[in-house]
């Protein structure tokens, strides 16, 4: 899952980026206004974390120029200010979820996921395809009862083509949903990592789809 | 306690009750003298009625009678009749007549006009008059006993109203003071229900114009001290949310520690954990810096300081800061002269200028501090070649919590802040502008005064 996160604090924006990236996100870091709102246009992200107080302006404003361009994308509100009004002008400006500085990085995660998971529709926090579960949240995966061991890097490809299990992922945006900005797109990584994935759930679970990009395939296709 | 109503209801009932006393004792006398003149006007009138109707013998005087002496009988009897005793003695010595009620022993023994005199312990005021030619004294008399009654009884229906009244006085004195009072009881009553911390405004129109100056100034100081609370909670809750955001950094860093067993990862978040405690230990103290600086009102006391030496000092003190990424701090000083200055703010300024200065630096950077002076003014300014401040963002680097784009990573917002008010308070003021082609300048000017030697 790609995460973009907006804070100007420089050691609380390497903590997010470490910590997230750790718990299985792609961050991409910001920390301005300016720069949300150019990273926002230039690229689809599944939520948002966003500081209000920026350098530049305030969150809100980013939250509000996102909402007003019905750009749905999940927004997780991350501030020192988190008095019950100010809670309520976050979330009534479009906001997700809102989270108090200090905060549980562990518990941030699972806002995300659970922000994500809203996102897309579901309520449930794991996915199931064909008797694959997929866990989010302990990064985990079952076969039918047997537990299925994949890196992290797997385990976000598959995630990605669960999580919409009837549409067709480019390769683009799966290439998307593995590298963060700072990191070099290996060229041919997600081939590498759906020959792994078939190897351990069945040649038949995930479809290439010629010249666009790879989905899962349905009930006995 | 002091109260304006009681001290207004005694002044008030005294000197009403000094003037009714004082308008009494008027009354009396006044009266005592007319009633006497008025009786004495009788006398002299009836001694002359007398005499007149002797004189024409319109009564015949018995000179020879010596038993009834009821020389002017028919008087209707009535209160006041009583009062007027008249006799007619001969020039010899002899009573030749009397009106019924008139004493037998002589009403006076002066001659003519008036005269008092004592017959068995009654005085008696008695005007005499002679007639020569009849060779009698007509005496007409009345008891003075009886003129002090009359007197009293017409002062005393005078002045009883008045000492009646005078309780109904007061009562309405205490109901008027009372009333005319209200307005500042219910100001008192107000004020008193009042919770500590509630300043609203005290309700200004329809005052009485004696109190609505007492009530402006109130509402004055109401404003400033909500004024000065405002800032102080505004501050509070700004500083608090400043030390939010480190803390949060403080322990995600300490979860990526403990959870990751990447060594690199390991230490990278220790790394940060440790510069973000000095980070947050210079937010605190400048904290504490900028609390001590607004919470001293008292005037600076200003002693020679030498401001090249103190530069320096600061300068070495920042050393080490400096030493980390390879910065080389440089002082200039065109002044060798002590100056009289406020120490203890001059170098909170100094040293909060080069702190910024230095976290603004690119490594391996040059900070250069000019110490100048005119003849009224001595400048340090401060120069860094960092990547300045935007224009926009010039007029507001020295707002507290300020941190514009192109902020340091070490930077609480507060220092520029601190170093303004803190030339504020000593008289001097701050000037910021961005140097060409890069870098940043922050002057510090305050009025130059030569300390005496």
């Amino acid at each position: 899952m790609r995460i973009l996160v907006v804070e100007d604090d420089p050691m609380l924006l390497d903590g997010l980026t470490v910590g997230l990236g750790l718990a299985g996100f792609t961050i991409d870091p910001v920390s301005s206004c300016a720069d949300a709102s150019a990273a926002i246009a230039a690229q689809r992200y599944d939520a948002i974390v966003l500081d209000l107080m920026l350098p530049d302006g305030s969150g809100l404003d980013v939250l509000a120029s996102l909402r007003g361009k019905k750009d749905l994308t999940p927004v997780l509100l991350l501030t020192a200010r988190d008095q019950v009004p100010d809670r309520i002008a976050g979330l009534d400006a479009g906001a997700d979820d809102y989270v108090g500085k200090p905060f549980d990085l562990d518990e941030l995660a699972a806002r995300l996921r659970a922000a994500v998971r809203r996102g897309t529709g579901r309520a449930t926090a794991s996915l199931e395809w064909r008797g694959v579960v997929l866990d989010p949240a302990d990064k985990t995966a079952l076969k039918g009862d047997a537990p299925v061991k994949l890196t992290r890097r797997e385990f976000a490809v598959l995630q990605a083509l669960m999580e919409r299990p009837s549409a067709t992922v480019s390769k683009a945006a799966l290439e998307d949903t593995l590298y963060g900005w700072q990191e070099e797109v290996e060229s041919n990584a997600v081939e590498v990592h759906i020959h792994h994935l078939r190897n351990k759930l069945g040649t038949d679970f995930i479809k290439t789809v010629r010249g666009f990009g790879y989905r899962l395939s349905e009930e006995g296709a | 306690m002091t109260s304006i109503r009681s001290r207004l209801i005694t002044i008030l009932i005294g000197t009403t009750g000094l003037v009714w006393l004082l308008a009494a004792i008027w009354i009396y006398q006044g009266t005592r003298s007319e009633v006497e003149h008025v009786l004495d006007a009788r006398l002299t009138e009836a001694a002359r009625m007398v005499n007149s109707l002797l004189t024409d013998q319109r009564i015949e005087l018995a000179m020879t009678q010596d038993d009834d002496a009821s020389a002017v009988p028919g008087f209707v009897e009535s209160p006041y009749q009583r009062q007027l005793s008249c006799q007619i003695w001969s020039l010899n010595g002899k009573l030749v007549g009397r009106s019924e009620n008139a004493p037998e022993a002589k009403l006076s023994s002066a001659g003519e006009g008036f005269s008092e005199t004592t017959i068995d312990g009654e005085v008696w005021r008695v005007y005499t008059v002679e007639n020569a030619r009849l060779g009698v004294r007509v005496m007409v008399g009345d008891s003075v006993h009886i003129r002090d009654s009359l007197v009293g009884g017409v002062v005393k229906g005078l002045v009883l109203p008045g000492v009646l009244i005078l309780p109904i006085l007061a009562g309405m004195i205490w109901l008027s003071v009372r009333r005319g009072l209200s307005p500042l009881n219910m100001m008192a009553d107000t004020l008193s229900k009042r919770r500590a911390n509630d300043l609203r405004e005290l309700p200004a129109t329809g005052l009485p114009k004696e109190i609505a100056p007492a009530v402006n100034a109130l509402n004055g100081l109401f404003k400033r001290v909500e004024e000065a609370r405002e800032r102080e909670r505004s501050f509070t809750a700004f500083a608090a949310h400043e030390l939010k955001t480190p803390l949060a950094g403080l322990k995600t860093q300490a979860q990526i520690a403990l959870g990751s067993s990447d060594r690199q990862v390991h230490a990278n978040a220790l790394r940060q954990i440790s510069a973000g405690v000095d980070r947050t230990a210079r937010l605190v103290k400048q904290l504490l810096d900028l609390t001590s600086l607004e919470a001293s009102d008292a005037a600076p006391v200003l002693v020679p300081v030498d401001a090249k030496a103190l530069v320096d000092s600061t300068v070495g003190e920042l050393g080490p800061l400096a030493g980390l990424r390879s910065i080389k701090v440089e002082t200039v000083a065109e002044c060798d002269e002590k100056v009289m200055a406020e120490p203890h703010f001059f170098a909170l300024a100094v040293r909060n200028l080069l702190e910024n200065a230095i976290n603004h630096s690119p490594e391996g950077g040059v900070v250069t501090c000019c110490v100048g002076q005119s003849d009224t003014k001595l400048t340090v300014s401060i120069e860094d070649d960092g990547s300045g401040v935007p224009e926009p963002e010039l007029s507001r680097v020295s707002e507290k919590f300020f941190r514009g784009r192109n902020k340091s990573s070490t930077g609480s917002g507060l220092g520029l802040a601190i170093a303004e008010i803190a030339m504020a308070r000593i008289g001097g003021e701050m000037r910021f502008q961005n140097r060409q082609p890069q870098g940043f300048t922050a002057t510090l000017v305050m009025p130059f005064e030569k300390a005496p030697t």
